[in-house]
């Protein structure tokens, strides 16, 4: 890999001196950023109100909702493992929280810290099961993903009589839980929505523990070779159940947003958008067979999303072919991706 | 996240307004009882609900305490794959039910199930979907709202609203009843009206693009929603765009209600699912009990019913028990 650039006395290849531009075209993220960059361009050209401040306000909203779940479930992924009920779990985390606080007639604060305690331990279930059976993820998650659709509903229809929640809008706590949630902030005549701080602060909090901290390297390596990292005194295990809560936690945030901003949550949302978290960190750079990626990939990867699926409603194209573009945008975004960190990689 | 913990400790007490208590404190407790001492008949319902849908639920509300009143043992099935639906009907065939309702989305693949029932001897009403199909299959009647004569409805109104450009926002895309409701709106609308898919099982998404729509053509003046949860989104997309626009929606729900209670919706069509539920097991009991067949041949419509601010107030209470 290193040869021409080693030092001729032979040096360890870990301690060879790389040049900035080379460090760069080796971050997994910069085949997503060049697909973003052409994305934004295109759309620039063939959607007029693209480029206006209030549309990027949307774009980024769109974004952001993607983004949430997308940084811990691209974690995930470089560790090796996916989460196939990370979609519904968001929604049963505000119905948890909705429900609890109607029923008990409490404080919906304290529902939210009720849904974050169970959404916390669905998402230990999962990394529990996973390591305990030593079976395939795909199959835990999906189980689990099976599972929370049917109790979703099938508690809500219990519990509340309908398949939607009750109105909680009237409750106690519900306003200063909906500035934290769901609140939107104008920012030089453009409104922003809250979700986007709480995106970027995830990322953040995502890149530092993955670049930064011990944890983080373990990701890798039991991304990388799980035996190996065993081997080397890695505590598998707990790193992979800790995956897990992040994906958790994130779907709590995601589920306290959904519930905060529309005050009524249907039981039967959220089936699909699992895949959606999935292909935004696949565009973002993340190997679909772990051990490589990145948070700030994902980010990019969901904004990339945003602006596909917006920008074809900008653009104004005939609505029938909707779901056409936004296929055929993802796959040249992501071959695009795959193109550039070929390029790279061939000139390390 | 620590803020989080310390506000949600702190707050760990009770809410005084909302929730629970205060539906309890409203609640009347009607307990339902048979009303006839006919014998105990069995009807089995068969729709193509998906899980969790709110409207489907309102109509087994309606069969379910119409069952009751009636002495009826009521068995209720529902899958949205066409030919999960027609095994469905295949089984209350085999229970050698007494009366058999079925709503015909996808009538091509209900035809030979229905055909089966009829030879049984079992009398067949359609509900909801399938008012062209209703008699030629053999069932007694028909027991809906037709869907383009629901989206003419709707153009009309708008018309007497005096709105220009309408967006119909579709939340399933390829759903044949969808799109006769906005190709009938299209029909009797003066003005234009654009379609826009959205993702109907992620709400966010559904606001976003609804917002980006606004956005890119400000000249929309109104919004029509196919179902009541998503005039929500709409309003707050609305809100976000800075849009001028009406929200308008089909369906009737409590938020719905409510929304037009405080001008923010502009009107909303009811095709009273309550009533096609409860009518079904009444009709098939008529029948049973009499001999009776209502429509004379010709579906029985359960709408379009305009409703509107006026209205609203009266019907907030039954939105909020789920039977509106």
């Amino acid at each position: 890999m290193s040869g021409s650039t080693a030092a001729p006395d032979q040096l360890d290849e870990r301690l060879v001196r790389t040049s900035p531009l080379r460090k760069l075209l080796g971050r997994p993220e910069l085949g997503s950023v060049v697909g973003a960059a052409a994305v934004f361009l295109f759309f620039a050209i063939v959607a007029d109100s693209f480029l206006r401040a209030s549309s990027f306000g949307t774009v980024l909203y769109a974004a952001s909702v993607l983004g949430i779940m997308a940084a811990p479930v691209a974690l995930l992924m470089i560790g090796g493992e996916f989460d196939l009920s990370a979609g519904v779990l968001v929604t049963s985390s505000a119905l948890i929280s909705s429900m609890f606080s109607y029923q008990m007639t409490a404080n919906v604060w304290v529902g939210v810290f009720v849904s974050l305690l169970v959404t916390l331990a669905i998402g230990a279930f999962n990394g529990f099961m996973l390591t305990r059976t030593k079976l395939p993820s795909f199959i835990i998650t999906l189980g689990t993903f099976l599972m929370l659709t049917g109790l979703n509903l099938g508690f809500t229809k219990l519990i509340s009589g309908t398949v939607s929640t009750k109105a909680i809008g009237d409750m106690e706590g519900f306003e200063s839980a909906r500035a934290l949630f769901a609140s939107t902030l104008t920012l030089g005549g453009v409104e922003f929505k809250v979700t986007i701080l709480w995106w970027v602060a995830l990322v953040a909090l995502a890149t530092w523990i993955l670049l930064r901290t011990r944890f983080g390297n373990w990701i890798f390596a039991v991304g990388g070779e799980a035996d190996a990292a065993r081997a080397v005194g890695v505590p598998v295990i707990r790193t992979k159940i800790g995956l897990y809560l992040g994906v958790a936690f994130a779907a709590w945030i995601s589920g306290q947003h959904l519930l905060f901003s529309y005050d009524v949550v249907q039981s039967g949302e959220g089936v699909g958008n699992e895949l959606t978290y999935i292909i935004a960190a696949v565009i973002g750079g993340c190997l679909i067979t772990g051990g490589y990626g990145s948070a700030i990939g994902s980010a990019v990867g969901a904004f990339i999303f945003g602006m596909t699926s917006k920008g074809i409603v900008y653009a104004e194209w005939n609505p029938d072919w909707f779901k056409f573009f936004l296929g055929a945008m993802l796959l040249l975004a992501t071959l695009l991706n795959a193109w550039v960190r070929k390029r790279a990689e061939a000139t390390t | 996240m620590g803020a989080v913990l310390a506000v949600a400790l702190a707050a760990a007490g009770c809410s005084s307004t909302g929730g629970k208590r205060a539906e309890e404190r409203a609640a009347e407790a009607a307990e339902g009882r048979a009303a006839v001492n006919t014998p105990r008949w069995t009807f089995a319902m068969v729709t193509h609900s998906g899980d969790g849908d709110t409207f489907w639920d309102i109509v087994q509300k309606g069969a379910e305490q119409a069952a009751v009143k009636d002495n009826i043992n009521f068995l209720y099935s529902h899958d949205d794959e066409a030919n999960q639906q027609a095994q469905l009907v295949q089984t209350a065939i085999d229970k050698k039910v007494d009366g058999l309702i079925v709503s015909l989305a996808k009538p091509d693949a209900m035809k030979a199930v229905i055909a089966k029932a009829v030879k049984a001897g079992i009398p067949v009403v359609t509900v909801n979907s399938g008012s062209a199909e209703s008699k030629e299959f053999g069932a007694l009647t028909h027991i809906g709202q037709d869907e383009s004569i629901a989206g003419e409805a709707v153009g009309d109104e708008l018309n007497k609203r005096d709105r220009k450009k309408v967006l119909c926002v579709l939340h399933e895309q390829g759903n044949v009843g969808h799109e006769q409701r906005c190709a009938g709106a299209k029909k009797t609308f003066d003005g234009t009206m654009q379609n826009l898919y959205v993702d109907g099982t992620n709400m966010p998404d559904v606001t976003a693009s609804i917002e980006a729509k606004l956005q890119s053509d400000k000249s929309i003046d109104a919004v029509v929603t196919l179902g009541a949860p998503f005039a929500d989104a709409a309003v707050q997309a609305k809100q976000t765009a800075g849009s001028k626009a009406e929200i308008d929606t089909f369906d009737l729900n409590a938020k719905v209600a409510t929304g037009l209670q405080t001008d923010k919706l502009g009107f909303a069509v009811d095709q009273q699912p309550y009533l096609q539920g409860y009518q079904a097991v009444d009709l098939l009991w008529l029948y049973r009990y009499n001999r009776n067949v209502l429509g004379g041949g010709l579906p029985v419509l359960t709408g379009p019913q305009i409703i509107t601010k006026d209205d609203a107030d009266a019907l907030a209470d039954y939105t909020k028990r789920g039977t509106r």
